[in-house]
Formats: C-alpha cells, structure tokens, sequence
C-alpha cells in the first residue's frame, strides 16, 4: 500500500452544536476541500454516533482512502472510537488521526467565532500534515497473568477482593496493618442503615 | 472480613507492604515485605495466654489511644487474620531475649522471636489501589482547643466511646471525669471546607456521620441534649435527608455557624462555645458537657511511594487522579490499575463499596480476556544509524533498552514488551537512530511546519504531554475557560519526546514563541522522563542565548491534567509574550538559525571528507 498516492478523508464533526455553534463546520469542510491529498470531505451532526460511523466506514470502501482525518473532540475520548471504526473497514488504525477543534477550540474561543473558525481549519491542516506520515502500525498482544494484586484491606479493599474472587479469580490482597478492617473497624455504626461496621 | 480470611482464591498479606512494582498491564511484578509478626500466623488460635505477662503497656492505637494494650497484642478482637503479634518497637528486645514471658505462655509454642521480614515476589496482571485515607488531625492547629481541653474530642474518639468494643465497653462517658455527658456539641468540617486550616475541600462524610452519632445518642441516652454547629449540612444521599429529619425531630438543635471562641470552665471542665448564630445574626454563648470535633478526610501522607511506583498521579486536593472523572471514574491513568474508596477521594461506606464492586469488575475484563494489546508507540532502533553511544540506555526510565557495546559490535535493544512509548530515547538520541512509533520526527515536523507556514507571527507552538498538559487543556475546554485562539497544540506522549531539533526547527520556520509543557515531576506518567525535558530545555535555553536569541521565547510548563484554571492562564501569559515578539526579532532568528545550520553542513561535509580521505590512505 504504502508508495501509493495519498488518499485522505476529512469528517467534520458539528457535535450537535459544541462545536457548530462557535465553529463555521461548513467553512471547515470546505476549506478542507482544498488540502493537499484529501479526497472526500464528510460533515456530520455526530460523527462518533453510528450514522457518522457508517460514513466513514463507506467512504473508506467508496474513495478507497488510505488515511482518515476525523475533526471533533478530544482523542482522549473518541480516539479508540474511529480507531475501531476504521479497522472495521478495513484500513489499520494508525491511519487514522484526530484534529480536536471541541476541547481546544469551539469551547475555549466562544466569543470569537470568526477566530476559532480559523483555528479549526488550521488544526485540520496540520492534522492532515500529519496523517501524511502515518504508517500501520501492528499492536503487540501480551498475555494476561490471571491474577489480581489488591493493595489495601479496608472495606473497599475487602469488596474488591471478595468480588474478583467469587469471580474466579485469584487475588492477593495486601494490608499494611496487622489486620484487615482499616478505618471502617473503628467505627461503632455506620450511617444510614445504623449498623455494625465489622 | 471473615469472609476473606476463608476465601478458597483469597491469599491475605496482613502487614505486609508494597516494595516494588515493576511491569504493565496484564504482567506486573510485585515485591512485597511481610513484616515479621515474631507470632505464627497460622498457629495462633488467639487465646490471649501471652498477654497476661507481657509486662509493657502502651497506648491502644485502635482504640484511639483512649486505653492501653501490651507489646504482645491483636489489633481488634475480630482481627484477620485472628493472630497475635509482637510489636518490637515496643518489646523489651528480642536480641537478646530480655523478656520472654509470652514466649513461656504460649502452649501453642507459636512465638518466634527468631522470625524475620519475607520478601514475597507476586505476578499479578491488574491492580487495584484501595489504600484508603487519613482522619484531619487536630492537634496542631489546637482546633477548638483539641489539645487544651480535655473534653474535646474527634468523631474518631466518639465512635470508640460509643462502641461496645471500646475502652468503656459502649458506656459513654467524657474524659475528665468519666461522667455521662448530656449536653454535647459537634463542630462540623474541622479541616475541611477551609483555605486557611486542613484542607479546602468537603469531606463529604463528617454531615451524615455527626447525623448519625446524634441518632445514636439519642437512641442510648434519650435524655441527651445534642447541639450540632455546621456550615451548611449536606445530606444528599438516599435516606439521607430523612434520617436528618429524624435528627431534628429527636430534638437535635442545629446552630448554623462555626464557634468562634472556645473556652474551659477551670472547675467543671465544661466547655464554652462563642458562635453566631447565621440565621438569626445573634452570638450566643453555649455551655457542654462535651465536645466533638467533626473531623475531615484527608489523603494517606504515606502514599508518594506507591504513587511512584504505579506512576499515579493527584489532583490538587492531594488524593488520586483518575483516568476521567465521569467516563472512568474507577480506572487510574496507567493502564491495568483501578481505584477503590477513598484514596480517590473522600466517600462513605456505600460508595466505597460501590467503587470496589466497579474496580473489580473493571479489573475482571482484563484478567477474563486473557489478552491486551499494547499501543503501537514504542521505540525501534536503527542500528545503520546508531553509533553505540549508549545514551538511548541511560535515559530509558523503565531499563527498557539493553546496553550497547561498540568494541564488541552490540547495538542497543528496545524490549518492546517494557517500553511505554514516553519518547526521551528518541529524543535524546544523537544520531536519529531512534524512531518512536506513531510520533516520528517525521510527523512531528509535518505539524510543526503546518502550523508556521501562513501567518507565523500569530502563532504560538506548544507541545504538550498527552497525559497532564494536554488533559489539562482537556479540562479548559470541559470548563469552559476561555483563552486567545493563537495557540496551536501539538500532542506527544511525554514532554520528553520533544527534541531539541524540533524546537530549533520552529524557531527556524518563524515561531515567535515556542512552549513545552509537560507533567509535575511528580505526576510524571513515564517514572522521571520529565527531568529529562526540563534538563534539555534548560540546554536549549543556554544554546539560545549563546546563539544571541532571546531564550524566554522558549517558555517551559508544567500543567498537569487537574489544572484547567492554569492551563488558560499559561495561554493567556503566552499571548501577552508572544506580541511583543516582533518581525525583526523572527527574521533576525532566522537568520542565525540557517547561518548555524549550514556552519553544521559544512563541519559535517569536512568530516565525511577527512573519513573518506582516511579511508583511502588506507
């Protein structure tokens, strides 16, 4: 794949008005437009949501896009979103990057519409700069020791413990005191049921 | 608890503590010391001979220090595990045996003063951190005379001395003279709720458990007179006000507003209270039998350790960050570890329990799947590129890259299983050898030149760390906090992937002002990558200066995930900074920066020469 022609789609997010109604989306999408390599441009109302999805899903397969470009909020939150989603289609997901014009645009520059209009298509851009260089990437896949450390034998400690047990799990749980109990032991009752805390 | 004691799956590490912890999610190794009980845990049966001639007393700390147990003790009746231990701090000495009376007591034969601390080593593949908090201690600030008067007590105190299990086997009597108090007045959010003494938070707690004591007293001593001083009560949870009308309805007073002056009668020990009453505008002055101080929640001061160890960081009140406050809300930043209680933040009984049961489910995904993956962001090494040099080793916070050795022809190696991708190595690399995954130099530098391509005067170029600084710009946006659009991010896992050569380089393209941000150090997500960042900023900011360009236009930071407030202050500083830079200052730079760059061409053209001409005379 790689030495092919760059083949980038950008989808614009409107999240209902978080960012529509600061930033001018279509400005945005249209701008997009006229980027280097971007060969179809998408705006949708949500595009996390499965209509937004399914639009990327469709493009990547339509305009046989090799890198995707989703501008909307933070990767913090939808990065593994359209990681999946892109995968879904076919495409590795380190194709896939995110231009966040939510968290570090349309709702820090409220008053400045025209301002923050200009931002976001700059974050495109450089978002698109960078979907230039992606390259696949294939994750490790590490196995699992089946067992669970619990540090600290108090009554969340304790809960901890006993639910990943009766899971089948084994635990080891850890108290710094001669005892398990922490400070709930101390206690006469506890609120609101007035009964014995041990 | 006894439930745990006897859990088929359950192995309990009673005093014992975390050493070390190395690993990731879904490997991680664990050292843990079991301290020496200098009693056979298992051969125990609590009989208590022991202590009938174990001749040293100190203060039952369980107890609240309000009665007293032997160097030989069981830290609650119902303790598990139900064995003994010597606390040798206090023990007349086990080298030699001083004493040994306990010893000669036990049929059981079951001391040992000869037992040593074990160092138990687990592989686990999630943990989960329930380590709990502390209770605000009033005694150095003297709050409400704590430590004058003897008729001051802690919510702490006053659960002993209600319980059946306590020093005065649930006979509830004040200290000075062991009589029944009757009137008994409770101080709410005694260090909390404060920016001048404890903690400035709510500690969510202290409202329904003075509510709950009332109810008790009332329920023990009909005839008690309860007066409870608050600032506002918070009774917000489900029965939560009712059980707060039954308070009231018990005929609890409720004086809205925090005593101001406290003082002892010489004679009778009762305690004075000075308060205005907040909603009639009056200061009355009330006369007690007893006082207790409703005392806040506060983080374990012991938990640095741990914190280093399992890379967790805190938000400014001081207990643990979580991964998202509503969409993680039990999920710690480092993948594979879950919060359970209050070490997250303060909460009663039920929401402890409620998270415990929401960690281990969390937990359960990952130990039911068997598999994680790991993100596609780990270090590769060249080795045309690399010239052994051995530095990539030395940076590496988690030991991930093997040693080089340029004699025996050894290049250095990434484990990839160990590395997390914080970038330094890449950073630091001479050579370039080094290409970090998913934030190559490649894209890094793409971005950079995007962003200064069109109208770089206006621009400001920050790299920020995914974790802290970036969350934290994350926060600004949650909030709401407005601050100039010039700003443009770009995103790199650790601030210690950012490499010198990408900062010359935007100085290069026209950046008037260029920022790092990254975490605190002590938030630091990749152990103490970030020394390295501040250690090559601070290289960078001699190398400005030597090269005759102002180094404050390379501005460094340090904004963790929590700071929203600070992040939009840094932006709107950086702002004001970045005006005064002008097109001369950026030209002139420029200038500098090409000369510098060709002055390296040409140093490097002359040694490719001179290595050529060398090879040939060969």
């Amino acid at each position: 794949m790689y030495g092919e022609e760059l083949r980038i789609g950008v989808f614009v997010c409107d999240c209902g008005l978080n960012i529509a109604g600061t930033v001018d989306c279509k400005a945005v999408a249209e701008y997009s437009e006229t980027l280097d390599d971007v060969v179809a441009v998408i705006r949708n109302k949500y595009t996390c949501a499965d209509p937004g999805q399914n639009e990327i899903k469709k493009a990547i397969i339509e305009h046989k896009l090799n890198r995707v470009v989703v501008a909307s909020c933070t990767p913090k939150i939808h990065e593994p979103t359209f990681r999946q989603c892109v995968a879904d289609a076919g495409l590795n997901p380190y194709l896939y990057e995110m231009a966040n014009i939510r968290e570090h645009c349309s709702w820090v520059h409220q008053n400045e519409k025209a301002k923050a209009t200009e931002k976001a298509k700059e974050l495109v851009k450089s978002a698109v700069a960078r979907a230039r260089f992606l390259e696949p990437q294939i994750e490790a896949e590490v196995p699992v020791t089946k067992a669970a450390l619990v540090i600290g034998g108090g009554v969340a400690g304790i809960q901890s413990a006993l639910d990943l047990a009766d899971a089948g799990h084994q635990v080891y749980l850890v108290e710094k005191e001669p005892s398990i109990g922490g400070i709930m032991a101390a206690l006469d009752k506890t609120y609101p049921t007035m009964d014995c805390s041990i | 608890m006894m439930d745990v004691g006897r859990h088929p799956r359950i192995k309990l590490l009673a005093y014992s503590e975390i050493e070390h912890v190395s690993g990731f999610i879904g490997n991680f190794n664990v050292k843990v010391r079991k301290k020496a009980r200098y009693v056979d845990e298992n051969d125990c049966t609590a009989c208590g001979d022991c202590v009938v001639d174990c001749p040293v007393i100190v203060p039952d700390e369980y107890q609240q220090g309000l009665s007293s147990r032997k160097a030989i003790y069981i830290q609650l009746p119902q303790a598990v595990p139900s064995a003994y231990l010597i606390d040798m701090d206090h023990c007349l000495g086990n080298n030699p045996i001083a004493c040994g009376k306990c010893q000669e007591a036990c049929e059981k034969k079951c001391i040992n003063f000869d037992m040593e601390d074990e160092i138990l080593e687990l592989e686990v593949g999630t943990i989960i951190v329930a380590t709990g908090n502390e209770v605000y201690d009033p005694t150095e600030l003297d709050e409400f005379g704590y430590r004058s008067f003897e008729n001051v007590i802690t919510s702490m105190e006053f659960e002993r001395l209600i319980c059946a299990g306590g020093p005065t086997e649930g006979h509830f009597v004040r200290p000075t003279d062991h009589q029944r108090p009757i009137r008994i007045g409770f101080i709410q959010c005694v260090g909390s709720r404060s920016d001048n003494r404890g903690n400035p938070y709510c500690s969510n707690i202290c409202c329904m458990n003075t509510i709950k004591d009332t109810l008790l007293l009332n329920d023990h001593y009909p005839d008690t007179e309860s007066k409870v001083f608050y600032i506002d009560i918070r009774a917000f949870g489900k029965g939560f006000e009712d059980m707060f009308k039954r308070s009231k309805e018990a005929g609890v007073k409720y004086i809205r507003g925090i005593p101001g002056d406290v003082w002892e009668d010489p004679v009778t020990k009762n305690i004075f209270l000075a308060v205005e009453d907040t909603t009639s505008g009056k200061v009355e002055v009330h006369e007690l039998d007893l006082v207790v101080l409703s005392v806040g929640l506060e983080p374990r001061k012991d938990m640095k350790h741990l914190q280093q160890l399992l890379t967790l960081s805190s938000t400014a009140d001081g207990f643990l960050l979580e991964s998202h406050p509503k969409l993680k809300p039990v999920d710690a930043p480092t993948r594979g570890i879950f919060y359970a209680g209050c070490v997250e933040a303060p909460k009663d009984v039920k929401e402890s329990v409620t998270q415990a049961s929401a960690a281990a489910a969390r937990a359960s995904i990952i130990l039911n799947a068997g598999k994680v993956q790991i993100e596609a962001i780990t270090a590769q090494i060249n080795t045309d590129e690399c010239n052994y040099c051995g530095l990539c080793a030395k940076v590496c916070p988690y030991h991930a890259i093997t040693a080089a050795d340029r004699k025996l022809g050894i290049y250095p190696e990434v484990i990839q299983a160990a590395c997390a991708g914080c970038g330094t190595c890449g950073a630091e690399c001479p050579t370039d050898a080094i290409t970090m995954r998913h934030f190559t130099d490649f894209q890094i530098m793409a971005q950079v030149d995007s962003i200064l391509d069109k109208d770089n005067m206006d621009k400001v170029v920050a790299f920020a760390c995914n974790w802290c600084s970036y969350a934290g710009g994350d926060l600004c946006g949650t909030s709401r906090l407005q601050y100039p659009t010039n700003v443009r991010l770009i995103r790199t896992m650790c601030s210690g992937r950012v490499d010198e050569k990408f900062v010359i380089h935007a100085f290069k393209k026209g950046a008037p002002l260029v920022l790092v941000s990254g975490c605190h150090f002590a938030d630091c997500h990749y152990i103490n990558a970030v020394t390295w960042t501040q250690k090559r900023v601070e290289k960078l900011w001699n190398k400005l200066e030597r090269l005759g360009i102002r180094p404050e236009r390379l501005q460094l930071e340090w904004i963790s995930a929590a700071e929203g407030q600070k992040f939009a202050r840094v932006m709107r500083e950086l702002e004001e900074m970045r005006k005064k830079v002008t097109p001369e200052e950026v030209a002139e730079t420029i200038k500098i920066l090409e000369r510098e760059e060709a002055k390296a061409l040409e140093k490097k053209a002359g040694k490719a020469k001179k290595a050529e001409e060398a090879l040939q005379t060969a």
